[in-house]
């Protein structure tokens, strides 16, 4: 319980310094710049390879419940698709996608600076080193995150139209309908919201992780792993808190 | 000058560094040698604020390290070039943009003129083609000729270099050597080495002091120390069979 108190501390006392002034404005903004590239256009891929078959598999699920149903109309599994998606499958699992990929990768990359002493050298210089490694990084996540959960939305919706259409489950039209029925612009701004605190989590936490790392290249394994584990379960706990209070 | 007085640090109630006074002379090349272990290391992160001490005070020119605010602790490492065991070195960038990065961060000047001023610190270390080049591509050598460029495009007042000469041969550990000693006479630095080189300490020891323990044992300088009485000192100087032919 000690320990976990501790590292709650130490974190919110690393956020502290986390956002304060900036040495060069101009330094930050190009940073920001290159971490968008490097961690937002990067995941692109994997996010739309993930979307595009997690949208097909749902509809052809919710194809699957509804069976032959004369009473339930075909153009509900593209409803409950979107609604699937936007809902919880976008922000959710993308987030854990994220926080694999991305949460690995910033541990690491601190972690790395940390044990080759490059963050030393920055302190040494006397320049902020939270600030200047960890600020750009969250900065990049909170703009950025939030593009590529509609572009999953996009793409997941696209997977279920091709699986449900070419497998006969249901027609362009009616897909095309279900997609526009009842739509509620609420669910967006509900997974927006979750994207922002879990980009929040996966770039304060990972860097938080990373940037306390001692030892050497084994304990930069380790912290990349604990990152992974720790927004993983924090994202899963946000998620439960944020649907309860903005949903239920 | 620098004026160590009583520094004590512990690490989990291990004392490292035990009640520590001795001063650094400005335009000299001071060196802390010892065994691996004795707390070389801790003393020097102590004198550039990578670590507490527990106890005692550090004065850059009568201003004590430790009392002063966050941000004149900031201000006062501007004053301070550091070269690492390791480099430090940030992969992610060129070596001209390496030595450039405290420049960007903290000098007014033009691009022209940060370019003129990195030419002539690599001019100065004798790398003047490896501007484009990354700390990757570079060898052992290369990669500590390049901090020391960083370390000094700033013009400091106190350089402090953690053991130049680890991991190199014999030729480029002299070529380190007598770049550290040239710059130290050429723009007046107070520079601290910590080393357990016998070369680096015949070659460039103005002012030397023997730690053995986290204990002040002997001070002199490269002299002197050829002739000491005291048995500890000996027994690390003459480590070797080379020095002990020498002696006899």
């Amino acid at each position: 319980m000690l320990k976990f108190i501790f590292h709650i501390g130490r974190y919110l006392a690393m956020l502290s310094q986390v956002f304060s002034r900036p040495e060069k404005r101009i330094i930050y903004t190009k940073k920001i710049i290159h971490e968008i590239h490097y961690m937002g256009l990067n995941s692109l891929g994997i996010v739309s390879i993930i979307s595009i078959f997690i949208g097909a598999v749902v509809a052809i699920q919710t194809g699957l419940q509804l069976g032959d149903n004369p009473f339930i109309p075909k153009y509900l599994i593209a409803y409950a698709t979107r609604e699937a998606l936007i809902l919880e499958f976008s922000p959710t699992m993308i987030a854990l996608i994220l926080a694999g990929k991305v949460g690995s990768s910033i541990a690491s990359e601190i972690g790395t600076m940390r044990v080759t002493e490059q963050i030393d050298a920055l302190e040494i210089m006397g320049i902020n080193s939270k600030a200047y490694i960890i600020l750009p990084k969250i900065i990049a996540a909170i703009l950025f995150f939030p593009f590529l959960v509609i572009i999953s939305m996009a793409i997941g919706m696209l997977g279920g139209y091709l699986a449900g259409t070419s497998g006969g489950i249901v027609t362009h039209n009616e897909f095309i309908y279900g997609l526009n029925y009842w739509f509620d612009s609420y669910h967006i701004f509900y997974a927006f919201v979750k994207t922002i605190f879990f980009a929040f989590v996966i770039s304060s936490l990972s860097s938080y992780f990373g940037y306390f790392t001692e030892g050497g290249a084994l304990d930069v394994g380790k912290s990349s792993t604990q990152a992974v584990v720790y927004c993983s379960i924090v994202i899963l706990i946000i998620n439960f808190i944020l649907t309860q209070l903005m949903l239920s | 000058m620098i004026q160590v007085e009583n520094i004590s640090k512990s690490f989990n109630k291990k004392p490292v560094l035990k009640k520590i006074t001795t001063s650094f002379i400005a335009g000299k090349t001071n060196l802390i040698i010892g065994a691996s272990g004795s707390g070389k290391t801790t003393l020097l992160k102590c004198m550039v604020g990578l670590h507490a001490p527990d106890s005692g005070s550090i004065n850059f020119n009568g201003r004590n390290f430790h009392n002063l605010p966050n941000k004149d602790q900031r201000r006062l490492r501007q004053e301070i070039g550091m070269l690492f065991q390791g480099g430090a070195l940030f992969d992610y960038l060129t070596v001209g943009e390496n030595v450039m990065f405290p420049l960007n961060m903290f000098s007014q000047m033009t691009d022209e003129e940060k370019i003129d001023r990195v030419h002539f610190c690599l001019n100065r270390v004798n790398l003047v083609n490896a501007f484009n080049l990354y700390p990757s591509e570079l060898s052992g050598g290369m990669v500590k000729r390049v901090a020391i460029a960083r370390a000094i495009s700033m013009n400091p007042k106190y350089l402090f270099c953690d053991e130049p000469n680890s991991g190199l041969d014999p030729i480029t550990s002299v070529i380190i050597d007598n770049l550290i000693q040239e710059i130290t006479q050429e723009y007046n630095i107070t520079t601290i080495v910590n080393t357990h080189d016998m070369n680096s300490v015949i070659q460039i020891g103005d002012n030397i002091i023997f730690i053995n323990e986290g204990e002040l044992t002997w001070s002199g300088d490269k002299v002197s120390i050829l002739k000491s009485e005291n048995k500890l000192l000996n027994k690390f100087v003459f480590a070797s069979e080379l020095y002990k032919k020498l002696r006899s």
